[in-house]
């Protein structure tokens, strides 16, 4: 995984609560067998609209998204974080997310940033007033900041470790290899087991 | 102080436990299916791992095939590679599969329990939402995403940050035509989306306990419709008669049982959030927008957003009635349905299905409406035409078709029209999720059943 330590890019403000992940990738753009080549179906209902922000030039070179609440519910899908980082996006920043896409975000190197509903709604209007102004997200110092404004956001030091230095949690997890056999061997034998096929 | 019930499981499963840390847990299943575990496979094959546990694993195949002509090559090439590379990769890492055509195929929620595999006290996973259907017998099982299911394949275990845990007491005694899908319908709507965030839920009160093991599948299945993390039931007597003289049941049952027995909330347990519906007075519920939340009791009409006072609730509202094509003030029962469709992880179980047959015997379709009859796996298939179902529902005017994921997210030939409107037994009513510019109302399979007879949203009571 990439490291992520800080990102400095322009601001796509969308203006929408309960973005599903039906909404930022359907169903039937999840056929592929790759994690890459997902930008086409990224948000494809809403791109149909020629106002949609994605479709506007101002927007065009965006890299973070900004979003209403409930951002990422539905499906467990990670293609929706495939599909934001496919098309170039580093950060999404909302008020509330989904557990389940924040999860996948978090493992994948997406940087989902909480801030109040408030600072939300004044980072759009600063990014509809300057579509141009540069937004600059630090986990080193876990804070978002825009022209004079600083906001600092909350980031548990675990995942903060885990996404600057890019390490992925199976290697993590294999160091512990003796505690995870351990474990396994106090297992009860009524647990049950998918093999041998019983019919 | 005591413990609740989803504290006792994710407590037996930690395998390690570190300050500052997520806990690592031990997963007790892994299940599979063709759409989120491609890449994970990929991931293994890169790193030269193995799949620690096979023997905890199974796969089927549901999201992406046809539920018609399945014994024909998939017509759609892309569904066709997700197809064969999933039952390469079980071949290559020697997980059992059940593919299309196999007794056991269906919708992955559905396999599980049928097969004896979800247990109480378990901790179940899969690359998939709807995992948390697997709650209703008083295990811990939540949806992951595909490096997850990379993570658990490759090591049996998952960090997972410590969730917070919630009751939902639901009194009283449903009225007749009063189902589980309308419970948790009424709990979303009360809830919100993102009224689950961070939680556990477990479902308890006497209508709870009331429903069969199928309505307690419907009812958790929906707990990430609320946004929770999972939604589980205490296991009793109904539990253990269920898993007893399935294939996978315990060889030794009593010792199982004896455990199952302790899985409760212990009575100075304390939740860090309860809630209380009134199962007394709760009605057949309908969404009538595109998002879970957005339900009301059948008998009401399309909520006008100028009557909501949280500007994001009525900015969402407003643009919910614009896709859905409704004006605000119109009795719900006066929508006209184009399409019905009896199935999904939700109510595509057996019950389900001998409920819809119950209300439509001897009666025939709504001129221009289609019914799609879904059964959510094979094995209950079998079961319906054995029981001759099937015949009612062809009687009746209904498709008849095989086991899978089907419409209710419209990844295979099964999909909804531009502006076509539809009462679902699904789960999701979000913009598109049936096929582009398709409209879904979310249904009980009794509510389903009267739509498709009377050709607008109803209940059995309006026949």
């Amino acid at each position: 995984m990439e490291k992520f330590i800080k990102h400095t890019g322009t601001g796509v403000p969308l203006r929408r609560s309960n973005v599903d992940t039906d909404q930022i990738i359907p169903a039937v753009y999840l056929k592929r067998v790759t994690r890459s080549g997902f930008e086409d179906g990224l948000f494809s209902a809403w791109r149909n609209d020629p106002e949609f922000v994605l479709n506007r030039d101002e927007y065009k070179n965006g890299t973070v998204l900004v979003a209403g609440p409930e951002f990422g519910t539905g499906s467990s899908r990670e293609h929706a974080v495939w599909a934001l980082q496919n098309y170039g996006f580093k950060v999404v920043i909302s008020s509330r997310f989904a557990d389940i896409f924040r999860g996948n975000s978090l493992k994948g190197g997406l940087l989902t940033v909480i801030l109040p509903q408030e600072d939300v709604e004044a980072i759009w209007q600063a990014i509809e007033a300057a579509p141009t102004m540069s937004i600059t997200v630090d986990l080193e110092t876990r804070t978002v900041s825009y022209n004079a404004v600083t906001l600092t956001f909350e980031l548990d030091d675990y995942t903060r470790w885990r996404l600057m230095e890019g390490l992925d949690d199976i290697g993590l997890t294999l160091k512990h290899i003796e505690s995870i056999d351990t474990f396994e061997a106090t297992r009860p034998s009524y647990k049950p087991t998918t093999l041998p096929i019983r019919i | 102080m005591g413990k609740t019930l989803a504290e006792k499981i994710w407590d037996a499963h930690i395998v390690r436990q570190a300050a500052g840390e997520p806990d690592l847990l031990y997963i007790d299943l892994q299940l599979v299916h063709e759409v989120t575990s491609a890449q994970a496979f990929d991931g293994l094959r890169l790193a030269g791992r193995k799949v620690r546990r096979p023997d905890l694993t199974i796969a089927t195949e549901d999201h992406n095939t046809p539920t018609l002509d399945i014994l024909k090559p998939i017509a759609d090439p892309v569904s066709k590679l997700q197809i064969d590379t999933l039952r390469n990769n079980a071949k290559e890492f020697g997980i059992r599969i059940h593919s299309l055509g196999d007794a056991d195929q269906g919708v992955v929620h559905v396999v599980g329990p049928q097969l004896g595999i979800t247990q109480p006290g378990m901790t179940i996973v899969c690359g998939d939402s709807h995992t948390s259907t697997h709650g209703a017998f008083g295990a811990i099982a939540f949806g992951i995403g595909t490096s997850e299911v990379e993570h658990v394949l490759a090591t049996q275990t998952l960090p997972s940050s410590r969730p917070k845990t919630m009751a939902i007491n639901v009194e009283g005694h449903l009225k007749p035509g009063v189902t589980a899908k309308d419970i948790i319908l009424a709990i979303i709507a009360q809830i919100g989306t993102g009224g689950g965030q961070g939680y556990i839920i477990e479902y308890r009160g006497s209508a709870i306990r009331e429903l069969s093991m199928e309505g307690r599948m419907t009812v958790c299945n929906m707990s990430i419709e609320a946004g929770a993390r999972a939604g589980l039931i205490a296991p009793d007597q109904k539990t253990f008669d269920y898993i007893k003289g399935k294939p996978h049941a315990p060889e030794d049952f009593a010792a199982a049982q004896s455990y199952w027995e302790t899985l409760f909330t212990d009575s100075d347990a304390k939740f860090d959030l309860e809630i209380t519906l009134d199962g007394n007075t709760l009605e057949p519920f309908v969404t009538w927008g595109t998002n879970p939340g957005q339900g009301l009791p059948l008998n009401s009409s399309v909520p006008n957003p100028a009557d909501i006072k949280d500007s994001e609730a009525r900015g969402a509202a407003e643009r919910a009635l614009e896709y859905m094509g409704l004006t605000a003030g119109t009795p719900l029962k006066k929508i006209a349905i184009d399409t019905v469709f009896l199935g999904s992880c939700t109510n595509g179980r057996i019950e389900d299905l001998r409920a819809a047959a119950s209300v439509i015997e001897g009666k025939k379709i709504a001129p221009k409406v289609r019914m799609l009859v879904v059964p959510g796996s094979e094995r209950v298939r079998q079961q319906a035409m054995k029981e001759g179902l099937d015949k009612v529902f062809l009687d009746f005017g209904a498709e008849w078709r095989n086991a899978g994921c089907s419409m209710c997210l419209g990844m295979n030939p099964d999909q909804l029209a531009v502006g076509e409107r539809s009462a679902s037994t699904s789960n999701r009513n979000f913009e598109g999720r049936q096929g582009k510019g398709g409209r879904t109302h979310l249904v009980s399979p009794l509510v389903a059943a009267a739509t498709a007879i009377r050709g607008t949203l109803s209940s059995p009571a309006d026949l």
